[in-house]
């Protein structure tokens, strides 16, 4: 308020040039991604002679319609939405579960286990014996290997631990004398409690999940097992256009293009967690914020 | 009930006779769940960090994928060796490190300079939209985004159409088929996808300064850059400082999601990158040592990176990561 008196000319310039760099730096966010879905939005044919810019020039659904009707491209989204709610859930569970255990002061042989923790953040296997690994364990071309690999993560154990750490002790001190067992103070008591941390890390692994291609790149080899990610990697980076045109639906071929259709898959594939990320949007700050202090 | 459990579990093991035990395995089986719940979180860590991390022995050894890792003979630094002599050895450096340099300077910086000057925004509601805007990107796969930069920048795409008509270049370019563009593509779509991003933890530290300095700095009558200059910034400094030692323990880790995108046969050159180099000749080509050595030699340097760095900014100005 202080300062709003004070204000001088420069300050006031200072701020419309600030608001007009903000606004800069939205639509040069924005405009790359509305460029996309414009084209997408407009008849295939019509979008090979370019220049729509702003707004679709001749308005089709026929590029969302053939991804819809797309087998390919349906079981892709399929392994997508199954790797990411099953991965997300046991991830989750379990990392917090570990953290819980590990945040607690009289837990017997913590440091050593924190010891044990803190060396796999800053070393690593890497890929090949990873990879090895990977095949001894059988999980090539098997679904868990979305999963199990990607059950736990320090990272975000230390997280949730210093979530746990705020928790008042009263709560689970009422749960002992109750006569729960702490698996069940875990689940019952700490977990309800610590939703915006869940919320944080569900948003972070889902979004892992979501956008991870090299997973199924390197570990599956059964198209039906390949999440949408790997079938659009396939089509971007290795300009599979005969991986695009297999998965067309027959009959509709002559309305749309290979290109077409690559940008409406790409729209399917990202509007889900575009759609969800603002409501997420108060509790990922705030878990950053827990990050940063105790990262 | 528990008492009598107790005992016959203290009587199983084979150091119940020593008294000094006892009082340990008591507070042990105590936490029994507990126990169980941290131990599983180990077994997890030996299985898929640990075991990897004695599978790094192929590297001294000639591992092919018929024997198992313990059978295969060793052959000491050879693989080392090899790579050191490689042709794609000087090529894989100043890839690696010209794109993590540059990334450095250039987007290393910039989140820090958005969110101070965001934080300079009066209105919440601008402020919040044009943070959950930037957010966005972040948010798309690079496979996605690998997807719309081959549209924007095809032969028939708009940077060509508004270069062709501001009548910059006379014949359209395919940008990702040619080396000399590859880092700008890099560099400029990295700052694109994570500004926004990167910038929440600086406005984290920034919403934790206490608003009485500023208040005071403002009866001193200081102005809004000198706020900016002398409160601001050096409230952040030990984030940006944690920030910087993570950054410089990175240079070597291109973002290899990123390149595996957008390189291809046309732009190698200039894509090959440490990353990149340990996956073909490991996966691509089978070599499963040499990769593994390649691999080893570039986490070790890393970490040897990270640690210089953390003692640098310990001396300087007294945050460390560990």
């Amino acid at each position: 308020m202080i300062s709003m008196k004070r204000q001088t000319k420069g300050e006031f310039a200072f701020e419309i040039m600030n608001g007009i760099l903000m606004l800069a730096i939205c639509f040069i966010t924005l405009y790359p991604i509305w460029y996309v879905v414009v084209n997408a939005f407009n008849d295939a044919n019509d979008a090979m002679r370019g220049g729509i810019y702003w707004w679709p020039r001749e308005f089709s659904l026929e590029s969302f319609k053939a991804v819809f009707n797309s087998k390919g491209i349906m079981t892709a989204m399929g392994v997508t939405v199954a790797k990411t709610v099953l991965g997300v859930l046991v991830h989750v569970l379990f990392t917090s579960m570990v953290a819980y255990a590990f945040s607690r002061e009289e837990l017997y042989g913590r440091k050593l286990y924190m010891i044990i923790g803190t060396i796999t953040m800053f070393f690593g296997g890497g890929l090949i014996p990873t990879y090895l690994l990977i095949r001894n364990l059988h999980l090539l071309d098997n679904f868990m290997v979305y999963i199990i690999p990607a059950a736990f993560s320090f990272f975000d154990l230390i997280i949730f631990m210093s979530f746990f750490r705020e928790i008042p002790a009263g709560l689970e001190e009422a749960a002992k004398i109750d006569g729960a067992n702490d698996f069940k103070i875990f689940l019952r008591v700490i977990i309800p409690v610590s939703m915006p941390v869940v919320a944080t890390i569900a948003l972070f692994h889902g979004v892992y999940q979501w956008n991870d291609y090299f997973t199924g790149m390197i570990y599956i080899n059964n198209p039906n097992l390949q999440p949408i990610q790997t079938f659009l990697y396939r089509v971007v980076a290795q300009s599979s256009s005969n991986q695009m045109i297999s998965a067309m639906p027959t009959g509709v071929s002559k309305n749309i293009t290979s290109q077409s259709l690559k940008l409406a898959t790409m729209i399917v594939t990202t509007a889900p967690i575009v759609v969800v990320y603002p409501f997420l949007q108060k509790y990922f700050v705030k878990g950053f914020m827990i990050g940063s202090i105790k990262g | 009930m528990k008492a009598s459990s107790q005992i016959t579990m203290e009587s199983n093991s084979p150091n119940a006779r020593r008294e000094g035990w006892k009082p340990i395995f008591r507070k042990i089986y105590r936490q029994r769940y507990l126990q169980v719940m941290a131990l599983l979180g180990i077994a997890w860590m030996i299985v898929f960090n640990y075991i990897p991390m004695y599978g790094i022995i192929i590297a001294f050894k000639e591992y092919d994928i018929i024997s198992t890792i313990s059978e295969a003979p060793w052959v000491g630094l050879d693989h080392f060796k090899e790579f050191l002599q490689d042709d794609a050895l000087i090529e894989v450096i100043r890839n690696t490190l010209g794109i993590s340099l540059i990334k450095l300077i250039v987007g290393f910086p910039l989140p820090i300079i958005f969110a101070l000057l965001l934080n300079e925004v009066r209105s919440v509601f601008f402020k919040k939209s044009v943070q959950t805007i930037t957010y966005l990107p972040h948010f798309l796969s690079w496979v996605v985004l690998g997807g719309i930069l081959a549209t924007w920048l095809s032969d028939v795409g708009v940077i060509n159409k508004i270069l062709l008509a501001m009548n910059v270049i006379d014949a359209p370019i395919s940008y990702l088929a040619e080396a000399k563009y590859f880092w700008t593509i890099i560099i400029a779509s990295d700052i694109w996808k994570e500004l926004g991003w990167s910038a929440i933890i600086y406005l984290a530290a920034i919403s934790g300064v206490s608003p009485e300095l500023y208040e005071a700095a403002t009866i001193d009558g200081a102005g809004r850059f000198q706020k900016i200059l002398n409160i601001t910034l050096p409230s952040i400094m030990g984030t940006i400082s944690i920030l910087f030692i993570l950054a410089v323990g990175g240079v070597l880790n291109s973002n290899f999601d990123q390149i595996l995108v957008l390189r291809n046969q046309l732009n190698a050159s200039a894509s090959n990158v440490i990353d990149i180099y340990v996956y073909q000749t490991g996966l691509n080509e089978g070599r499963y040592s040499y990769s593994t050595a390649v691999g080893l030699l570039k986490n070790v340097i890393a970490l040897t990176l990270l640690i210089g760095a953390n003692s640098v900014t310990k001396k300087l100005n007294n945050t460390s990561l560990f």
